[in-house]
């Protein structure tokens, strides 16, 4: 393996790690102040890509489409807040993922419907397009640069809100300590309503970046929502930066496992062995790395304090 | 003859000792009241007897076995019952079931996949019998979570009683009682003086001098005085250790 | 102690034991297969009650078993293995294996980590199941040759395969029943209720939710076992994670730990799939917001809604 493929495998999982921290942030926000298992976060994400699809058609912009999906993903996340969500916050888990899975049902349908089963691509604007000359024999796309940073900009802005702002404060109390939430005479309804929907636009907006790499299809986000609660679980329960540091690792792992678990495979096995076996090992390394975090460090990576010591 | 030993027992955390060289020991026919005020650690001190805290050093004997490395459950199983401060019982449980399941546990294997638990007449009866013993006859049909507050104390105490321990351990029994029913208690209680030790950990100075045979004091972490209720009370360090006040 | 859940179970039973005789009669014997395929999904969700509904063990990696139970027969039958009898031991040699190793992991957490950790589980075995590049890997398998009993071949279609199929389904249904009144269930559910206590009751709570999981397992595993022999297929998808969720919904709508809830959920499910598929192509369309209503008004389950649980609510 030649270092340049190694550097583009990085980036690459940096990459997949941020479009994974987008969506994480707003599950693990939802989990950790609500208590919520909300498994119809992933739609959102496909909500996203779709809304994308939809307003590049439409208005045959990607920027202008990137900003109305945005809003678009807000009403909608603020719209299955009100209508389900919010019925359910004090109910159990169980009822919980049934609604969710329920919602995940409909939604998956109905991009079958409204878009047909088939998967469906857009192209990155023109000024993203291209790719750029790193070193002699490495060249990078400009737009997975380009997630890159908006992904990396989106995390340092909603770390600055979380750690600094008083709503900030409020989300890192109601993660710890709900009850001394609502003891200080916090519309706790509207804090919820607010997380909520930032998470879902968040969601929305891995869908909307994503969506120029990916296919968009339907249940698109059935899979990436399984590795977003393996990034929240990993983190720790409600702590955004533990969700950050977990996203990159979980994307870097995931790629560089699934490039490179075969060929490490075939030095110690026969190839045809490696070769069946590799796959699967690397899809499963970042449920090994759950599995394990669960059975010796219960509360995550970095677990989320709140405001008091 | 002891039927509890505590040996220099020592708990930290960090740099913070909660238990400090505790010794202490309750013969088989004594109650033994522990008195101190908040944060003294008379709360871990009840965890490393029930075996939800592991001491850092020390022993603990019942009835003459060592069981300072045992579980929880292991620790039940040899003779301890205990009463939690926060009521804490099988809410979708019926009284009688509630006391039925405590007496299970001490009459053969649980590990029975067939035969319904409910017809067991044994366990039935040995529940019944505690309940009737409690006062709590009368509503073994309830749902455990639609007692009252003084009755999920009394069903507390019966879940305690129905295994049939060498020992109780009795945290704060009379926690958020009235008067009446925490004389009902006291006398309850005193009934079982004598042919069943008791550790009681309690605030209610009442009910102290009427129950215990034994007092120690715990503060900060270790037992500064010790005796009967009487030669305690006179104890000046007792006093301002923890009587003077605690006792408002 | 006669209530009414009985009856209703009396019923079901008896209905599904005619169904073989009276749907040929009215010329439906094509809603036979769709009746194995009820009672085949009743199986799991039954064992998945016993975790959930009695033990208050929310796992989301059920469905793996049945796909380890499917996949230990397919790869039987695939290597000349066709005793049903010595599949079925292998089936629940291997589910049981398995769910040890999981299991004493998993239960050193709880709740909603319990959740996940299930679901890693499950998607592990998910992968490996995807990795069998000789028996289909990503497409599943065709058998085209089922398991019989000693040479004969009653256990492999029609009535035959039907009345296995009924029978393990009896059997499962009596067993969990059972094993909730026993002195057993007892204490699973005493953990579920309030696991501190049942601790300081003597009860060591980890031993008997592993023993749960272990037998829920096991079951699960013989459901996947009775789906190949009626599939003649298998594929990873048995083992996805939506087919857990799937199992979870037809325990909750159900009802959990009610003694019809798993049976009367499979079949809600399977009918509403069917009636629905039959009008509208885009069924899911309905039936994804027909499970949020459902939980949003109808908390105890198609058991509770009958009123069929027990004799002790308010009679009409």
């Amino acid at each position: 393996m030649s270092l340049s493929l190694f550097l583009i495998l990085c980036l690459n999982g940096l990459q997949y790690g941020v479009l994974l921290f987008l969506i994480a942030a707003g599950l693990t926000l939802v989990f950790g102040v609500m208590g919520f298992i909300n498994l119809a976060h992933g739609v959102q994400y496909m909500v996203g890509a779709y809304l994308a699809f939809a307003y590049v058609q439409l208005t045959g912009s990607f920027m202008l489409a990137v900003f109305l999906s945005l809003g678009t993903a807000l009403v909608f996340g603020l719209l299955l807040e009100y209508l389900v969500f919010r019925h359910l916050y004090g109910r159990s888990h169980l009822d919980q993922v049934l609604a969710t899975f329920g919602i995940i049902i409909f939604l998956n349908e109905l991009a079958k419907v409204l878009f047909g089963p088939a998967t469906l691509t857009i192209a990155p604007p023109d000024f993203l397009s291209g790719s750029i000359q790193l070193t002699e024999t490495l060249r990078y796309p400009v737009y997975r640069f380009a997630t890159i940073v908006a992904g990396l900009a989106v995390a340092l802005g909603l770390f600055f809100i979380v750690s600094y702002t008083r709503i900030g404060m409020l989300i890192r109390a109601g993660a710890t300590t709900p009850e001394m939430v609502s003891a200080l005479g916090v519309n706790i309804q509207r804090l919820f309503m607010i997380v909520f929907g930032v998470g879902a636009m968040l969601a929305g907006f891995a869908g909307v970046i994503a969506a120029p790499i990916f296919a968009i299809e339907p249940g698109m986000g059935d899979n990436i929502l399984i590795v977003a609660f393996v990034v929240i679980i990993i983190g720790g329960i409600g702590s955004i930066g533990g969700a950050f540091v977990a996203a990159l690792l979980v994307g870097l792992i995931d790629t560089l496992g699934r490039s490179l678990a075969t060929t490490a495979l075939s030095v110690v096995f026969d190839a045809s062995f490696a070769n069946q076996v590799g796959p699967a090992l690397a899809s499963m390394l970042i449920y090994i790395l759950m599995a394990t975090i669960l059975v010796v460090r219960p509360k995550g990576l970095l677990p989320a304090k709140g405001v008091a010591p | 003859m002891n039927t509890l030993e505590i040996q220099r027992l020592n708990k930290s955390f960090g740099a913070l000792n909660v238990s400090q060289d505790i010794s202490f020991s309750v013969a088989h026919d004594e109650c033994h009241a522990l008195i101190g005020p908040n944060g003294a650690g008379k709360t871990t001190l009840i965890h490393q007897i029930s075996g939800v805290l592991r001491a850092d050093s020390g022993d603990i004997l019942l009835d003459g076995k060592n069981i300072t490395h045992a579980s929880v459950s292991q620790r039940v199983q040899a003779g301890l019952g205990r009463t939690f401060q926060i009521t804490s019982i099988l809410p979708s449980f019926s009284v009688l079931e509630n006391t039925a399941i405590a007496a299970q546990a001490k009459s053969g294997s649980s590990m029975r996949f067939w035969r319904d638990a409910a017809l067991e007449t044994d366990l039935n009866e040995t529940a019944q019998a505690t309940l009737e013993r409690v006062g709590l006859a009368d509503r073994a049909d309830s749902l455990a979570a639609d007692l009252s507050h003084g009755e999920l104390r009394l069903l507390e105490l019966a879940i305690a009683l129905a295994a049939k321990p060498k020992f109780l351990l009795l945290d704060e029994p009379m926690a958020g009682l009235g008067r009446t029913e925490s004389a009902a208690l006291v006398t309850l209680l005193s009934n079982l003086r004598g042919s069943l030790p008791m550790l009681l950990v309690e605030h209610d100075m009442n009910a102290i001098f009427q129950l215990a045979d034994k007092v120690s004091v715990l503060v900060d972490g270790a037992i500064v005085a010790s005796g009967t209720p009487d030669e305690v009370r006179a104890d000046p360090i007792a006093r301002s250790a923890y009587l003077g006040q605690g006792a408002a | 102690m006669t209530d009414r859940s009985l009856i209703l179970s009396g019923v079901l039973f008896a209905l599904l034991l005619a169904a073989p005789v009276l749907l040929p009669l009215i010329g439906e014997s094509y809603l036979l297969g769709l009746i194995i395929k009820a009672m085949l999904l009743a199986i799991a969700a039954i064992s998945l009650d016993l975790l959930i509904g009695h033990g208050g063990m929310v796992s989301l990696g059920h469905a793996a078993f049945v796909g380890i139970g499917a996949y230990t027969a397919a790869i039987g039958l695939e290597n000349g293995v066709e005793n049903i009898l010595v599949l079925l031991a292998m089936t629940l040699a291997m589910t049981g294996l398995v769910a040890l190793v999981t299991g004493i992991l998993a239960l050193r957490t709880s709740g909603v980590y319990f959740l996940m950790i299930t679901l890693a589980f499950g998607q592990m075995i998910y992968f490996t199941l995807t990795s069998l590049a000789a028996y289909g890997g990503d497409d599943g398998l065709t058998l085209w040759s089922l398991a019989t009993l000693f040479g004969s071949d009653v256990v492999q279609s029609g009535s035959g395969l039907y009345f296995v199929v009924l029978g393990t389904l009896f059997v499962t249904w009596l067993g969990i029943y059972r094993i909730s009144r026993s002195r057993f269930g007892r204490v699973l559910r005493a953990a579920r209720d309030n696991p501190e206590r049942a601790e300081v009751m003597g009860y060591p709570i980890t031993r008997y939710r592993l023993i749960a999981y272990l037998i829920a397992a096991m079951i699960a595993g013989v459901s996947g076992l009775l789906l190949v022999q009626h599939a003649e297929f298998v594929s990873p998808a048995l083992a996805a994670w939506q087919r857990s969720g799937d199992l979870i919904v037809v325990v909750v709508l159900g009802g959990l730990g009610t003694r019809n809830g798993a049976i009367l959920g499979a079949f809600f499910i399977v009918i509403v799939e069917e009636v629905l598929g039959a009008i509208i192509h885009e069924w899911r369309l309905i039936y994804g917001p027909l499970l949020v209503l459902m939980v949003l008004f109808a908390k105890g389950g198609l058991s509770d809604l009958l009123d069929f649980k027990s004799s002790r609510g308010t009679a009409p």
